[in-house]
């Protein structure tokens, strides 16, 4: 990190928050927002518990369940699974005797953790924000550096509003040129983790610019961010414009009247300065990205939709020729296979990546005036039940469940396999989540991730499809 | 947190690349409020067939491996989600250190955090390790944290790099939050100086 001279976003809001420089130059790194929910936190309070120690800051925390609740009318009358229940109700305790604000289960506001952050406006440009989490880096498409953290640290932050960090070197991926008909952002940060690999971002944060980028809209660019963690980086980031703070405007949390103004001088001095020197450069055309999807059990393992399934004997060497043969094995595939020609069972159309309501509209805009295939389950689950109300009020609802598909509560739902919503084994899933590994959406279930609105076209055809082939309808204007 | 100094054990060889959290602890299991009694769950999807019974291909259900110590797998282990159960469920098993070629960022943390050394070697070494490894009960590998080496079974040492900051607390099993606090002063006047620059920070 460059001490003088020209710094990136990164390094800047770095600097900010340090508190202290241990000797051996690690940092005392303060932190603005600290979200919580029921899965990680539960031996974090406990430790305080013991050590008879205090939440030092609940103002600058909040706390929210997601990962484990039913996302169907059964959250209603009381969450069924015992273990699920004490989970939640273990937070609840907590919150209520550690005075961390709370969002309820039945409560309007309450959702996937990063989608609620920066819909409430608890998540702004130029803070640090952690959580028990590794998709906490969605919250960096705002301009903040944003990462997860494991449940020790969620313990430390929860004591003493600090962690200790050693910096992360700067990785810039541009992205130039304009996007094609039919591809997202989703199609971006796959294509991006296909360049790089899992591994590619070890060590770094990512700060995401170039014209694709900044064309993005606020929930594309959280998608982007999102998935860093899938490319190994820390975190990542995209510097704070006009577009950040129109959508950060009037926002519950968002600071109002003298304090928007000085926050708004603040977070324009935060974009990289010209010159600045990062670590590790890449460069993709917006324009050669193509649909996305993913055939193995590492987001790696991406290609565009009109694509085959790779040969394991093309393989460079042995140790990968095995590695893509135990991923043919698992996803049920034979080399050379049409992607398109892969018939799915399930669709999920949710998660943090992508359930907010750009992308309900996405996938609505897709469905309308169409049907589910026959034998296909296609679900839509809302990332909150803000989302949920925005969505039934533009009247997608309708329109997704006239085609068939079913209309969900907010929470994580299919993404990670420990609430009700899971695949069984063998159930083949295009689902716009974040992660194919094997068993993450159940023992067994195979995961192709995609965009919203390909998830869209794959459950009207029935078999993965190419978007471009699925535009809305003539005379619809969803 | 148990201090962790010299280790010497059996260890079980694992060669995959991109062993993710998932895999290492499903999601199914992290429905506890306790850090113990994870260990059952340790690569589970692996581990147990579908009726629930011992798959005996998988390593950690072989003799001598099921007293293992030490993990050794190839590259970007522990990448994926940051469920600090990962580290809780090899620790339970009686993992202490794992060796690959690289790691995640948040496991490698949260190795630290837990008595768990996670050591990083070049993917040939990992390789022989393993060959070593396959020798079984009689082929044990010390791993010394406070001469920063490795050594196999023939007696060869390797050495390995660990952060000094890292490798103090785990030698001395040093409580994070302990020692943050003795910063308090510092921090205390950091949040009144940024109360002050940039109230829009703080909650009433």
């Amino acid at each position: 990190m460059a001490a003088t001279g020209p710094r990136t976003l990164f390094d800047k809001i770095w600097a900010h928050h340090v508190v202290e420089t241990l000797p051996d130059g690690t940092a005392l790194l303060y932190i603005d927002r600290h979200l919580v929910h029921e899965v990680t936190s539960p031996q974090a309070f406990e430790g305080l518990r013991a050590a008879g120690r205090r939440v030092r800051r609940p103002d600058a925390t909040i706390a929210v369940v997601d990962h484990n609740i039913a996302t169907d009318e059964s959250r209603r009358t009381g969450i069924t699974d015992p273990e699920s229940r004490l989970q939640v109700e273990t937070l609840e305790k907590n919150v209520a005797e550690f005075g961390v604000p709370y969002i309820p289960l039945l409560d309007d506001r309450q959702g996937i953790v990063h989608v609620i952050g920066p819909e409430l406006g608890l998540s702004l440009p130029g803070m640090t924000i952690v959580c028990g989490d590794s998709h906490t880096s969605t919250h960096g498409a705002l301009g903040a550096l944003a990462f997860g953290i494991g449940t020790s640290e969620v313990e430390h932050v929860l004591a003493t509003q600090t962690l200790l960090q050693k910096p992360a070197k700067n990785m810039r991926v541009r992205v130039e040129r304009t996007l094609a008909l039919g591809c997202t952002a989703k199609d971006i940060v796959l294509a991006i983790i296909g360049k790089i690999g899992t591994a590619g971002g070890t060590g770094h944060v990512i700060e995401y610019a170039g014209e694709a980028i900044r064309a993005l809209d606020m929930a594309g660019r959280m998608t982007v961010c999102n998935m860093s963690i899938e490319a190994g980086a820390r975190a990542g980031m995209v510097a704070p414009d006009e577009t950040t703070f129109a959508y950060v405007k009037g926002r519950p949390h968002a600071p109002k009247g003298e304090a928007w103004e000085r926050a708004l001088a603040y977070w324009r001095s935060l974009p990289s300065d010209p010159g600045a020197p990062f670590d590790k450069e890449v460069v993709l055309d917006a324009a050669a990205i193509a649909p996305m999807v993913t055939w193995g059990t590492s987001p790696e393992d991406v290609l565009p939709i009109t694509g085959t399934v790779p040969d394991p004997a093309e393989a460079p060497d042995e140790a990968r020729r095995a590695q893509l043969q135990r991923m043919l094995d698992y996803m049920g595939l034979t080399p050379g296979q049409k992607l398109t020609d892969l018939k799915v069972d399930v669709v999920f159309i949710g998660s943090c990546t992508n359930s907010r309501i750009e992308d309900i509209r996405a996938a609505a805009a897709i469905a309308r005036g169409r049907k589910v295939a026959e034998g296909v389950r296609a679900m839509v689950v809302p990332g909150s039940g803000l989302v949920k109300k925005q969505a039934e009020a533009e009247g997608l609802d309708r329109i997704l469940k006239e085609a068939g598909f079913e209309w969900r509560e907010a929470g994580c739902s299919m993404c990670l396999g420990m609430n009700p919503d899971k695949l069984t084994p063998g159930q083949r899933c295009a689902s716009t989540s974040n992660r194919n590994f094997e068993g993450r959406q159940g023992p067994g279930g195979r995961t192709h991730l995609l965009s919203p609105a390909m998830a869209a076209a794959a459950a009207l055809a029935g078999h993965l499809a190419d978007v471009r082939d699925w535009q809305p309808a003539a005379g619809s204007a969803a | 947190m148990k201090p962790f100094t010299t280790l010497t054990g059996i260890a079980a060889p694992l060669p995959k690349a991109n062993v993710d959290t998932d895999q290492i602890i499903p999601a199914r299991f992290l429905k506890t409020i306790a850090r113990t009694g994870l260990g059952r769950h340790l690569f589970a999807n692996f581990r147990y067939r579908e009726d629930g019974s011992e798959n005996p291909d998988f390593v950690l259900n072989q003799e001598p491996y099921r007293r293992a110590e030490i993990l050794i797998a190839f590259e970007n282990f522990g990448c994926g989600s940051s469920r600090e159960h990962a580290p809780w469920a090899l620790l339970d098993f009686g993992i202490r250190c794992v060796i690959a070629p690289d790691f995640a960022d948040i496991f490698h943390n949260n190795c630290f955090k837990n008595g768990i050394l996670p050591v990083k070697l070049p993917r040939e070494i990992c390789a022989q390790l393993m060959e070593d490894a396959k020798l079984g009960a009689n082929a044990r590998i010390t791993v010394d944290l406070e001469c920063q080496v490795v050594v196999r079974p023939n007696g060869e040492e390797i050495p390995f790099e660990v952060d000094p900051f890292r490798r103090h607390c785990l030698l001395n099993g040093l409580d994070d939050i302990g020692q943050t606090l003795q910063h308090k002063a510092a921090i205390d006047s950091y949040e009144a100086r940024q109360r002050a620059a940039q109230p829009w920070l703080f909650g009433p």
